[in-house]
Formats: structure tokens, sequence, C-alpha cells
């Protein structure tokens, strides 16, 4: 319901974060992991593996997945699930690009 | 293009991992038919065994069940026995009628167990032991009779024999040949094999041929042999061998030979018609365990999804016997002539005994009774042409001498029970582990960790973990082969990816992609951190290093904590400081409210829980060069204090190591690199548990190499003494950098000298001084235009960064 009074928030520019990287970004309490995929795919999760709490955003980007820096979990960007044999979900938000800027959406309590 | 039919007959395991392998690599490139006789999917054959022997139950080796077919989009015909294969019209016709078009065809035919044409033969208790209808017949003629006579003293029938004993039934094993098991056996072993099965209470005849099992009003009576005498028997099982199953293919005019005809890409004498598993004749070889039947696998998969770059070579096979209680093991040639020598262990008393047979310094075969613990090790060597001149003394003890043991220290997987710990890094039990592999169809060590996390992080317990596959599949568990692909996006090995790189001046990361057909557009996490490496191994001052290739801590110049911090240890050289660096750092320490100031074991000083945007500041700060401690690079140069203070000492050790440090700083490597100097013998600065270690003595210094102190303790083996600090520069400098060129990504050296061999070593360095002088110079080459990481942060950190967190 939440949904419908969420508001997109702008988070600086695709070309500042590196083609398989990543950027820590804090809005409110919503600590964030922004991705950049090799062939330009953008992902936003939260920054935080279920595993043990790692920093996602200092993971290894490849494909469409990151490795996590801690234990080497494989989260999926595009579903934030962690892949076989572990498993785990990451929450994920909206994002989209509009003229280089990147816009993450969270939701509105 | 439109997607192609592709048919196989056959749903067993050789054709169904063909289908795995073929979904792995091109997924969407055919639709695919498989056509079984049998109404079973495909199930663990290796496992029939402990379900005669009432270890398991038929649910517990399903390897694929209907959901995966389905999921794959497989049309699956059970219960459809394919009797006719019209090649012009590209048809299967089946028996009941129903017929399937391809385009490609596999046949997985698989093989028929050979039956002794002898009067009786047709009776309804004689048996075979081959699929699950066999098994289930055994079960209920196991209830109903008492007397079964098994046919065959090899692995099969052996295996039959201990399943119905375990049953309940009174059971006798004949054999022709001279000793049990006499294909894999030698004259020693046979015996003791036989008088084990004989404590367990299964009677065993040699050298007896069967001329006839007797019958009675359609009975099984008694089995009589060629000199005569006959036993009473009410069951017979024939375990006399398999032969290739390829009626199919002759009806239909394909080239057969005992089997049927494939060439390397395991295609028959018709190219739309692939053959793999036991139904094949390879260079006039067949094979009758899956090791060998998924590297087929392997190679008809690749050739399917037209990558055409595998090809499948003939394979050494090993045998271990599936019976508990007895531990037998045969591999390659155990019998020898007179170009082999024998290395013999043999202790009646212990029921134990081993052979192996050498040949111009390379294991040739292996023969292991009571103890196979070190088989899959022996066997690895064997296909590796591993030259053992440098092991031999202590081969014969086993792998245990050369440290590969386990978490806790243990050395033997059998002697472990369900509940201890295997992988003490992920806390997997060994029960755990045997439950995995059974249940869920695993046959490699990769497969083991993926599914259950044992051995996937320090790997200290792989040794272990090999040994349970082994313990549990027998001669059926795919090794880890001598050449591992590098990592799931190529099939090429880290030797080839490095030869391709210098070969052809590869130094970009996407050249060696393209240029050797990665499967994925940007590699992996394991891949990438290890081209990033061989690309500027290679080429030092041309490739660019990759800092997203790099994991995090190499990429921050700082080591990540478990809770997202970081630590900081700057360089001191050989271990000396001076009150101004330590003014420095615990001014650093006060200022940024450092949470822990550590001594480090490599004569350091560690600031702890550094949040990450504190990093370039506290560089700046601090005024020291980095550390390097937390990348694959040279760590620290630990010495003593040597001959400048101490009474004992005969070399000033601490400028040794403050020599050391500065000339080989800042060197990236296929994994950490330790180095420690020690003035004296008595060698304070442990000198003996490094990479490099150096030990000065009165005449010069004794450099030692491929120490290790950290998971399991190695001690340094000795390479040379030399007389002068310029030498000791140049063999180290000469070592290090031939194991920055010849070791895989994250191999440490100890890792590296245990497969290659010392005297690889020694022949490079010691054998000739233009060579080692060469190696030396390729290093200091590579370090020219070394620059500090923390100085060239601390300058060029402006603008949008990693190590900011923005607030939006």
């Amino acid at each position: 319901m939440n949904n419908e009074s969420t508001g997109w928030i702008a988070a600086g520019q695709l070309a500042d974060i590196p083609k398989s990287g990543a950027r820590c970004f804090i809005h409110a309490n919503h600590r964030v992991a922004l991705f950049r995929t090799h062939d330009d795919g953008v992902y936003a999760l939260e920054d935080r593996c279920p595993h043990r709490g790692g920093p996602l955003s200092e993971g290894m980007v490849w494909g469409n997945c990151v490795t996590c820096p801690l234990h080497g979990l494989v989260i999926d960007l595009a579903d934030g699930k962690a892949q076989v044999p572990d498993d785990g979900n990451v929450p994920t938000y909206p994002v989209r690009i509009e003229k280089g800027t990147v816009l993450i959406r969270f939701p509105i309590l | 293009m439109d997607k192609q039919n592709l048919v196989m007959i056959g749903n067993g395991m050789a054709g169904v991992r063909t289908i795995e392998e073929l979904l792995k690599l091109a997924p969407d490139s055919y639709f695919i038919t498989i056509i079984g006789a049998e109404p079973h999917v495909n199930y663990n054959r290796i496992l029939l065994s402990p379900v005669l022997a009432g270890e398991q139950e038929l649910n517990d080796i399903i390897l694929n069940d209907k959901d995966w077919y389905e999921t794959h989009g497989i049309r699956l015909l059970l219960e459809h026995q394919a009797n006719h294969i019209d090649r012009r019209a590209r048809l299967v016709h089946c028996e009941n009628g129903v017929s399937v078009p391809y385009d490609r065809l596999i046949l997985a035919t698989g093989s028929l167990p050979v039956i002794l044409q002898i009067p009786g033969k047709d009776l309804e208790q004689v048996m075979t032991f081959r699929d699950i209808q066999d098994v289930d017949r055994m079960i209920l003629a196991a209830r109903q009779y008492h007397q079964a006579v098994v046919i065959g003293g090899g692995l099969l029938g052996l295996e039959a024999a201990h399943g119905l004993k375990l049953r309940g039934m009174d059971v006798t094993v004949v054999h022709s040949g001279p000793w049990l098991m006499n294909r894999q056996l030698d004259r020693v072993a046979g015996p003791m094999l036989q008088r084990a099965l004989e404590k367990k209470g299964i009677r065993v005849l040699v050298k007896r041929r069967t001329r006839e099992i007797e019958g009675y009003s359609g009975q099984v009576k008694a089995v009589r042999f060629e000199d005569g005498t006959s036993i009473p028997a009410d069951l017979v099982v024939m375990a006399t061998g398999i032969t290739p199953h390829d009626e199919l293919a002759r009806k239909a005019g394909i080239y057969c030979d005992h089997g049927i005809v494939v060439n390397d890409t395991m295609q028959s004498f018709d190219p739309r018609v692939y053959a793999i598993g036991e139904c094949v004749s390879h260079r006039g070889q067949s094979y009758g365990i899956v090791a060998p039947l998924f590297e087929m696998a392997k190679v008809c998969a690749n050739h399917l999804a037209e990558l055409g770059i595998s090809t499948y070579t003939p394979s050494v096979t090993s045998t271990k016997l599936k019976v508990s209680g007895v531990d037998v093991f045969s591999a390659g040639d155990f019998s020898g002539d007179a170009d082999t020598e024998e290395i013999v262990l043999n202790d009646p008393f212990k029921g134990i005994y081993k052979k192996l047979v050498i040949r111009h310094d390379q294991i040739a075969g292996a023969v292991l009774y009571g103890d196979t613990t070190d088989g899959s090790w022996y066997f690895q060597m064997l296909r590796e042409g591993r030259d053992i001149s440098d092991i031999r003394d202590t081969l014969m003890f086993g792998r245990k001498n050369l440290g590969d043991a386990g978490h806790q220290g243990q050395k033997r997987a059998f002697e472990m029970d369900d509940g201890m710990e295997v992988c003490g890094c992920n806390g997997v039990c060994k029960g755990t582990i045997v439950k995995a592999i059974k249940e869920k169809g695993l046959f490699t060590l990769q497969d083991v960790r993926k599914h259950t996390k044992a051995s996937a992080s320090c790997g200290s317990c792989s040794g272990l973990v090999e040994q349970l596959l082994f313990s549990t599949l027998g001669g059926d568990y795919s090794q880890r082969p001598a050449l591992v692909a590098l990592c799931s996006c190529t099939d090429h090995t880290h030797e080839e990816v490095r030869q391709a790189i210098r070969e052809h001046h590869l130094t970009r990361m996407v050249q060696v992609r393209d240029f050797l057909e990665w499967r994925t557009s940007d590699g992996c996490s394991v891949c990438r951190p290890a081209l990033n490496y061989y690309l500027i191994c290679a080429w030092p001052h041309e490739a660019k290093d990759d800092p997203q290739s790099r994991f995090v801590n190499e990429r921050a110049h700082a080591n990540i904590q478990k809770d997202g911090t970081y630590s900081v240890v700057p360089r001191m050289y050989g271990g000396v400081t001076n009150a101004d660096q330590l003014r420095r750092i615990a001014d650093v320490a006060d200022k940024y409210q450092v949470p822990m100031v550590k001594i480090t074991g490599g004569q350091r000083i560690d600031l702890l829980g550094i949040s990450k945007e504190d990093l370039p500041r506290i560089w700046a700060d601090l005024d020291m060069p980095s550390g390097y401690a937390y990348g694959k690079a040279l760590r620290t140069v630990k010495t003593c204090v040597g001959s400048e203070f101490c009474r004992f000492g005969t070399q000033d050790s601490t400028r040794m190591g403050i020599d050391l440090e500065k000339t080989f700083e800042q060197m990236w490597a296929p994994h950490k690199v330790k180095i420690a100097v020690s003035g004296c013998p008595r060698n304070c600065a442990e000198s003996t548990i490094k990479d490099v270690g150096v030990i000065a003595v009165e005449s010069g210094w004794e450099i030692y190499i491929a120490g290790n102190g950290g998971i399991k303790a190695e001690v340094a083996q000795f390479l040379v003494k030399v007389r002068t600090p310029e030498e000791v520069l140049e063999y180290t400098g000469a070592f290090l950098q031939l194991y920055r060129e010849q070791a895989r990504y994250l191999e440490r050296t100890v890792h590296w000298i245990a497969r290659v061999g010392l005297d690889f070593v020694r022949t490079e360095i010691l054998g000739d001084p233009k060579r080692r002088h060469q190696l030396y110079e390729s290093l200091i080459d590579a370090l020219r235009d070394r620059t500090d990481p923390w100085a060239h942060l601390v300058k060029h950190t402006s603008g949008p960064n990693q190590f900011e967190t923005i607030s939006i």
C-alpha cells in the first residue's frame, strides 16, 4: 500500500560507479549497495549479506552476481537471492536511470 | 538456427551426465528426448551394492528425479525399448510402435552381463547383478532360499556375495582365476582378501571352472565343476563380467568391434550418431566404471554444443572394493615387468600389504590391501606422471607425511566417527558429507564443496573429503583431474591460459577471454583475480591492473574485518622501528580512536577497527609505506637481532632482512609470501616455516624454501648455502620469480613445490647460473616502476571514490 506513496531519490551519476563495481549509499536508515554490471545493468540491494552481514558493496561483481567479501556467498543481483548451496534473501530496491543519474526508490513509512 | 532434435537411447549415468553437461554449455540448443527401457529414472548404479546389502533404498540412490527431466524440458520415454534405428530417415523405432525423429542421436545403451553358456543357465534362480531389477530379484530370493553360489570372484561378484551374506544367506564364491580379483590384485593381496572374506563367513573356491548348474524340476540344486566335484545351491549369481551392449548399433550398420567404435569426440562412424558409456569401444578399450565415462560425457557434450575443443584420451582406471571392513585398492600396471621396480610393505599381523610399481621414477601401478587411505594420492601421481624420486623415501608411508592432514590432525577419514568435524571452517561433519555423497549423487571434490561447503573455505581438509569420496564411491570417484580448468567459464587450464598470454602477447583480460573463447562475457570471481595476476605477471609494464577484479582487500589496500571495518599495517622493514614512527602511530591511534592496536606475528603493528572513510587520512598521517598485510604479495620479512647485538649471532640478520624487504616489497604473487632471516641456527626468526627462510651460519647463509606456518605447519626444505648477502638476494629473487611464473593463482609455495617437486626448483635455480640470473633480473625489472599504493591513493583520492559512503 505504501508503494503508492514512495519516492525516487537521486543517487549520483552512473559514470561515478566503475563497471563491474559498486558504491554504498545511505538514506534514512537504509544502507544500499548500488551495483553496475559489465553491461551497464544497475541494481540496488541492501548492503548487507544475509549470512553474517558483510558489506556487499565491497564484493566482486561478475555477470549478474556479487560475491560477498566476507565468506563468499554469491548473491543474484536481479532478485537478491543467494545461490546454492547457501540460502538467504537480500532486499532489493527499484532503480532507474535518467540522463545519467541513478534514481533509487525507497519506501516511505 | 532452429532447434535440432537430440535423441538419446539409454537413461543411465553416462548418458544423463552427457545431457547435464550439455545443458550447462548450451541449454537451449536442442529438443531432447530420452528413451529408456527401464521403468526408472536415472539412478546411481554404483550404489546398487549398498542397496543389496540393505544399507540403502532405491529412493536414496536416485540421481535425477522426474522433476529434473520436466524442468529442463526433456521428453522422457520410460519403458520404451528402442529396437531399430533408421539412419536414412533419421528415426528411432521402439518396440511399442512409437518412433522418434532425430538430427543427432546418442547411443548410451550400456552393457550386458556375460552369461556362461552352460547347461542350467536358464533356470529361474540363476541371476545376474547389473540393474535394479536384478537387485530386487536377489533381495526377494534371499528371503526364500538359503544357499547362494556366486560365479565370479571379481569386484561385482564379491560385492554381490557380501550383500547376500548380509541378507542371511549361506554364500560361496566360485572363481576360475588363480586368486580373487586376479585382474586387479597380485598373488599376495588376492589370498589376503580371500582370508578376510572367509572370516566374514563367505566360502571361497578358486581355480574352479563351472561346468553345469544342475536343476531338479525347474529348481537350482547344485553347481558342478569341470573337475567333477559339486556343491549344493538353490540360488546362483553370475558375475563373470560385462560386454558392451552394441546390438542396436550393429543392426543399424554402425561399425562395432567389441563395442560401438567411436573417435576422440565420441562420434561413431555415422557422425550424426554419438555413443557414450559402457557400450563404447574407444581405441580398442571399453570401460565399466564411472570416472572415465563422465570424462566421455564432458567431451560429447562439448561437441554437441558445437564448441569442439575437447577430445577424449584413454583413461587410467582404479578399482576399490566396496565391502565394509575389507579395504582393497588397485590401479594401473600392478604386476610390473623387467623395466619396473617394486616398493613393498607387508605386515601380515596387522593385515596390511602395499605395493607400488615404479617405472622410470614414476608410479606405474599400485596395490593396497588393508589400508587404502593413500590410494587416491598414489592414483593422482600415477595419472600426473609425477617424478617421485624426491619423495621416494617416504612414499610408502603415505601423504600424511607430506602434511595434507585434517583440521584437527586426523589423517584417516575411516577412523573418524560420523559426528566428527571434517571441515573446521564451515562446521561440516563426516556423516553429513557421506550422506550428501550418497543421496545427492556427488562424484567430485567440487560437487561436495558446492553441496556441503566442506573444504570450500581454507581447503585444508580437501584430502579428507577426497578420502570420503574415495571410500564411498571407490573407483568410480571422479578424482580431481591432473589438469584443472581455471574455472567454470573455460575448459582451459591455468597453464594453457598463461601460455596463451605469453605467446600471443595478450595484455587485457577481455583479449584473454575472447582469444580462449570464455563462456562468460566478464568472467567470474574465480577467474578474474587469477587473470589479472597472470597478466601483470607476464606483462608488468603493459598490462593495466583491474581493481574491479581484485578482492576488496587489494582494492582498498587494507584488510576487511568481520564487522566491515579495516585493519592497517604499515611496513616496518625487518621488524625494525624507531621513536618517530611509534609516535606517529600513537597519534593516529588517539586521533581516530582506534579500538585496538596490536603487535602482529610478523613483527609489525596492526591498527584494527578502522572505518573505510578514514583510511586515506590515516595513511597520510602515518606517512609510512603499506605493509601489504592484505595482499597476495610479499608480506613481512621477520628477523632476529643478529650479530649487531646478539652474543650468538653470526651475521647481520636484521640488515639482511631489511635489504630483502626493500628489494622485493610491493611484489604481487600467486599467494602471500613471507620471509624470515635468522642470525644463527637457533633460528629465533622461525625461518623454517616461511616461504623463504634464511639462516645465518658462521661461513654464510643457508636458504630454505616452501615452509608454511599456517593451516598446516610445514617445515621448509633446504635449497642452498651461499656466502654473501648479494647471493641471498639473487637466489631469493630467482626463487620468487619462478614461483610467480609457475605456480597457479592461490597456490602457496608449499603446495606448488608438493606438486612440481623440489628437484624442479633445484634444476632451475641451482642448475644454471644464467637461468638464475635471468629470473632474478625479470623480477627486478617487474618491480622497476612500483609505487607505494598508500602514498598514491592519498594523492589521487578526490571526487567520487571507493572510500566514501554517500548520504542521499
